[in-house]
């Protein structure tokens, strides 16, 4: 039979090993982002890399820190929890309106043998428009 | 028991290590990718990133220092990095930020 000490002991372990867990995640997803970023060919794709692949590792790391600082110090940050809900509601954003400029600046995808729907319905809407007037 | 404990937690600072490593690693591809970056949108993409993975860092160190009062620069940090984005993707689109009429 295990006693409290031990007991204490056990969950400090499992909880340091939740931790490195997640770190390492977080570690793994970024490297992977930086790596996407300066390997595809065009910017759409590495927008797909960077957002995903970093919004994942960042908010690994916060969840670790967040264990880190409530399991080991009891310390409830809610400004971490706040960072992960900011990072899950701006990462999206910022990536289309980066999206949009390249789009309005004319960059192409490499693999053009799509047809281009954004450009089509701008010109329907600008034929409205028109039209209106 | 105990000795188990120590291990874990002297493998946890390791691996605040080896976050460490891979956050600068990434960080050079990253300059690497807004150094080349054949237009100015890679550019933007790639600073994005790199404000996005500096939130990571101020997390880390909190972890390696066992304080909690760098939390309020995490959500510093990520606010300032969207709103940069924001008006980089701004002045890539249009040429202005603040539109006047």
């Amino acid at each position: 039979m295990l006693s409290l000490t031990e007991i204490e002991a056990l969950f400090h372990i499992i909880v340091n090993i939740l931790i490195i867990l997640s770190i390492l995640t977080g570690t793994f997803f970024i490297i992977s982002a930086a790596i996407g970023v300066t390997r595809f060919p065009d910017v759409y794709t590495k927008l797909h890399a960077a957002t995903k692949a970093s919004t994942l590792g960042v908010i690994g790391i916060l969840i670790g820190a967040f264990l880190f600082l409530y399991l080991q110090h009891s310390i409830i940050s809610g400004k971490l929890l706040l960072a992960i809900v900011f990072i899950l509601l701006t990462n999206p954003v910022s990536a289309h309106m980066i999206s949009r400029a390249a789009h309005l600046k004319g960059v192409r995808p490499v693999l053009n043998n799509r047809k281009d729907e954004y450009a089509e319905a701008m010109e329907k809407l600008k034929a409205q428009e028109s039209t209106k007037r | 028991m105990t000795e188990l404990l120590q291990t874990t937690e002297s493998l946890l600072e390791i691996t605040v290590y080896v976050g460490f490593a891979g956050i600068s690693i990434s960080l050079f591809l990253l300059m690497y990718q807004i150094i080349v970056g054949p237009y100015n949108v890679d550019r933007a993409v790639a600073l994005d990133t790199m404000g996005i993975i500096l939130m990571a860092v101020a997390a880390l160190l909190s972890i390696l220092l066992v304080t909690d009062k760098l939390n309020d620069i995490v959500l510093l940090i990520g606010v300032l990095a969207f709103l940069g984005t924001v008006a980089i993707a701004k002045y890539l689109e249009a040429g202005v930020i603040i539109d006047r009429d």
